[in-house]
């Protein structure tokens, strides 16, 4: 949606009461300041903007009070281990954080003897809310798999809030996750990052200023998809991505064209918008993120020089089952690999899957991110994270459960660009937080409360904090344990 | 059962343990979970001898010659058992060349002729691979026996199920007709009139035809009204189902699809049946309990993914236990995942509501009895096949792992094609290329 000024309209209006002046042609060009300081002609029309936010969001933080989790064991999820520590949240921040922490008079306090605190996990592929339960066709929006670049869609207006999986993600401590639309297309669409809360709406659920993503999947899902009216293969996926590019590079060349053009006092046309190409613009402008289904290494070297022949970044490999291959490359060049513990086989680009994939890729220095992809994975991710782990030691790379921790925390929060608000826990983040009732990497381990903002989402033991979606209403089972 | 295939195989399985490669080895000084009557036996002794368990207990004396592994501070199993097995069937499941798990109809039931005129007569066991790759993957994860199971999807009657060992061995014993797979509920009604009434409708149509083979020898029924609706062979194959030395194994998840299912047993007396999915089974567990029916079950389930899965929860398994129902644990069906993570869905179970024990007999046991071959494996005890794990800490834990298996009695190497590429590319440096790493 353009944004029109009240001066522009002004002007707009000048101008056309002063057409029958201007059109004889000889009546004087009056020099006035716009709105923007520049030099402005009563011929010049106001400067056009795209909207960039035109669905903001509305998410508020949930009531919460003054608390401190005493006596745990904390992950800080940037790789630090604090035993019998204090964690203090107030006013939806973390405000303290340590071993010999001060309990703020008025606090509630939570005892956290025996038990462990971390980050809330982020999970950075879901599909939550647009493949939602219960998955029958009328549910079916994560792919619109009607072209292979589809660019233009965002997942977010796919997003159910009613998904049960939004609650049972909670109750596995997820605190914060991507929504992606699916990997049908070469580019699949915008993604969105969600603040995993019970709202009416998706705006409601949207993290505040967080980055949109751009998905988009390499190998043979595209390509078997459209394999009767191309792409039908690796090339042709390839020079579908550059054409695209191609396309984009135009787009932004037009618009800074149009924006030098007005600084200067000119009166050119705007081009018009196009929301296939604001997206990808938007890649090249840096302020979207890429997020990129790829599983072998071969296709991520390629993807990986197409991003340089265009000039952006690709910011993270989803699945990424082949990632353990070229994990140095992977570190040189500061790209993020989203993996599963041990998911492999059931597609051909599956098949070299290993259980040490995500400690290989850490072990090199590459970030390394545990994801689901999965409505049943994201409620234990922290046990998959396990899984490598045990794998990693028993291969002879010894990585302690701090440092692991960060593959669903702070490397999940930079690979969704919002690592300067949460992802670990250290004083002035969002109070983005678990408690879980054991060692988080037992597999007898259950989130005991989660906090989003430091508002209790979930709590294993109090009916309260046990959200029950519309959909389940009048269902058998409906506030029973899930 | 089919009698003769029992005797057969078991001929066989003895002539195989007898060979040269079998060697006498003492498992000394672990936990040893037996699954049997003995119970959970403390610095116990697991002795193996020409493939089979010679002795369990404590103050078992290790006689010379035999090859001793020092199992203290580590548990010691039986073999897990995968029920609804894909190894060895399907390698890689979206290439339809390596998946032998089913027969695809295409065409409509009197449509279109079909080259395949059967679905209940489908054996999988032709099938098997003992080469496939998934079978050492799975392995060295403790898993010794698989029941290869026919997916549903495409028929009301899926076809003959097969059991195997996991030693990969080319000659090893199949166990063929180890149950009857049936797909009733959204799906199976889905594939027999788009309801659930026309599916049962076939069915018991299907078995009362079966049954009219196996007495009078035609499986046309005296009302003469109709053709039959199973082809002969498929009849064939039904008959020792109806007659109850098959099991069927029904695919079903809704409450009421649980009870119309059970209630099969009332007009086929002989019935036996093994309920697989049963994510609401636990609003109907004592009918399940009462009806002596095993059940299969992925802990996992806890998304109303359809409207057939609606009351799914993570306390399902535990109160199915709780009830007094037989609870096999699979890591396949609804909520996906690899099968070799069976202990995990196990312990999520335990997580919320399911007894240790139950978990680990989920796993052993239960599957074993449930599928006609409890005489011979799911539990250590004397006469049984050495099919027998020992883990480096709580079987159910995400973090433990085999450090022995065997199978028969046979030490398996933890290797697999995953443990290989992982060593190759344990470095990645160097100017040899990869390709001459081996």
């Amino acid at each position: 949606m353009l944004r029109v000024s009240r001066l522009a309209k002004t002007s707009l209006a000048f101008a056309f009461g002063g057409a029958a002046i201007a059109s004889l042609a000889l009546a004087p060009a009056f020099a006035q300041e716009g709105e923007d300081g520049e030099e402005q002609t009563k011929d010049q029309r106001p400067l056009v903007e795209i909207n960039k936010d035109p669905y903001p969001s509305t998410y508020q933080p949930l009531p919460s009070d003054l608390t401190a989790i005493v006596g745990a064991t904390i992950l800080d999820g940037v790789g630090g281990r604090i035993e019998r520590g204090t964690v203090v949240m107030n006013g939806g921040d973390i405000v303290a954080v340590g071993a010999d922490v001060d309990v703020p008079a008025g606090a509630r306090v939570v005892d956290g003897t025996g038990k462990w605190v971390t980050p809330g996990i982020i999970d950075v592929h879901s599909h939550l809310g647009v493949y939602p339960s219960p998955s029958v066709s009328a549910h079916s929006d994560g792919n619109e798999a009607t072209n292979p670049n589809t660019a233009e869609v965002w997942a977010e207006h796919s997003v159910w809030p009613h998904d049960p999986g939004f609650h049972r993600a909670a109750a596995g401590g997820v605190t914060s996750l991507q929504i992606l639309p699916g990997s049908a297309n070469l580019f699949g669409g915008r993604g969105v990052t969600l603040k995993n809360v019970p709202s009416r709406t998706m705006q409601g659920m949207k993290f505040p200023d967080a980055p949109h993503g751009l998905k988009m999947a390499c190998g043979e899902n595209p390509k078997r998809v459209y394999s009767s009216r191309g792409p039908s293969t690796l090339m042709g996926n390839v020079a579908g991505y550059r054409s695209a590019w191609i396309n984009a590079v135009d787009y932004k060349d037009k618009w800074d064209r149009y924006r030098e053009q007005h600084v200067a006092g000119k009166d050119p046309n705007p081009p018009k918008q196009n929301l296939e190409l604001d997206t990808l613009m938007g890649v090249l402008e840096g302020d979207i993120i890429i997020h990129n289904h790829c599983y072998r290494a071969d296709q991520m070297a390629v993807m990986i020089d197409i991003s340089k022949e265009f000039g952006y970044k690709v910011g993270t490999f989803h699945h990424a089952v082949e990632s353990y291959k070229i994990a140095d490359m992977l570190a040189e060049e500061g790209i993020c690999s989203a993996m599963w513990a041990d998911w492999f086989g059931f597609k051909m680009e599956a098949y070299d899957g290993i259980r040490e994939n995500l400690p290989f890729v850490h072990k090199a220095g590459a970030c390394a991110i545990t994801h689901s992809d999965s409505a049943v994975g994201i409620q234990r991710l922290n046990q998959e994270t396990a899984k490598s782990v045990a794998d990693a030691r028993r291969a002879g790379i010894d990585i302690p459960i701090e440092e692991a921790w960060t593959w669903i925390a702070i490397n999940a929060a930079k690979s969704l660009g919002i690592d300067d608000v949460t992802g670990s826990l250290e004083p002035g983040k969002d109070a983005d937080v678990v408690l879980w009732n054991g060692n988080p990497f037992s597999v007898y381990t259950s989130a005991q409360q989660v906090f989003v903002d430091g508002a209790k989402v979930f709590d294993l033991e109090d009916p309260t904090y046990q959200p029950v979606s519309d959909f389940r209403l009048g269902h058998p089972g409906a506030g029973d344990a899930k | 059962m089919n009698k003769f295939l029992t005797i057969f195989a078991a001929a066989l399985a003895g002539f195989v343990a007898n060979s040269a490669t079998a060697e006498n080895v003492a498992i000394v000084g672990g936990n040893v979970v037996t699954m049997g009557d003995a119970g959970v036996i403390e610095n116990g002794t697991v002795l193996i001898e020409g493939g089979r368990i010679a002795a369990v207990g404590t103050n078992v004396q290790v006689p010379s010659g035999y090859r001793v592994i020092d199992a203290s501070g580590r548990m010691v199993t039986p073999g897990l058992v995968s029920a609804m097995s894909g190894l060895g069937v399907t390698e890689v499941s979206a290439v339809a060349g390596t998946r032998d798990n089913g027969v695809n109809q295409t065409g409509r039931r009197g449509g279109a002729r079909e080259l395949v005129p059967f679905d209940a007569a489908f054996d999988i066991s032709y099938g098997f691979n003992p080469n496939a790759t998934n079978i050492p993957i799975a392995r060295i994860e403790g898993v010794t026996r698989a029941v290869l199971v026919p997916s549903s999807g495409k028929n009301v009657f899926g076809g003959l199920s097969a059991i195997v060992d996991l030693s990969g061995d080319m000659n090893t014993p199949i166990i063929r007709s180890a149950s009857m797979s049936m797909n009733y509920g959204e799906s199976g009604a889905g594939t027999a009139g788009g309801a659930r009434g026309a599916a049962m409708g076939y069915i018991i149509r299907a078995l009362q035809e079966a049954d009219s083979l196996v007495r009078r020898g035609t499986r046309s029924l005296p009302d003469r009204e109709r053709d039959s609706v199973v082809s002969l062979i498929d009849a064939q194959a039904l008959g020792p189902v109806v007659e109850g030395e098959v099991p069927l194994l029904v695919r079903v998840s809704r409450a009421s699809d649980i009870l119309q299912v059970l209630s099969l047993q009332d007009r086929f007396d002989k019935l036996r049946l093994i309920l697989f999915g049963v994510q609401e089974g636990w609003m109907v567990a004592d009918q399940i309990a009462a009806a002596g029916v095993p059940v299969i079950v992925n802990s996992q389930d806890n998304l109303p993914g359809s409207f057939e899965t609606i009351g799914s929860t993570l306390s399902n398994a535990g109160r199915l236990a709780n009830a007094g129902v037989s609870v096999t644990m699979v890591a396949v069906g609804g909520a996906g995942g690899n099968e070799r993570l069976m202990p995990q869905a196990a312990g999520i179970a335990v997580a919320h509501g399911m007894n240790w024990d139950d978990a680990m007999a989920s796993m052993t046991i239960n599957p074993a009895r449930a599928f006609g071959i409890g005489n011979r494996v799911g539990s250590l005890e004397f006469g049984k096949d050495a099919d027998v794990v020992v883990w480096d800490g709580d079987p159910l834990e995400v973090m433990s792992a085999p450090v022995n298996v065997f199978i028969r009695g046979q030490e398996m190497p933890l290797t697999s094609r995953q443990t290989q590429l992982r060593d190759r590319y344990m470095e990645l440096s160097g100017l040899t290329p990869h390709a001459y790493r081996k």
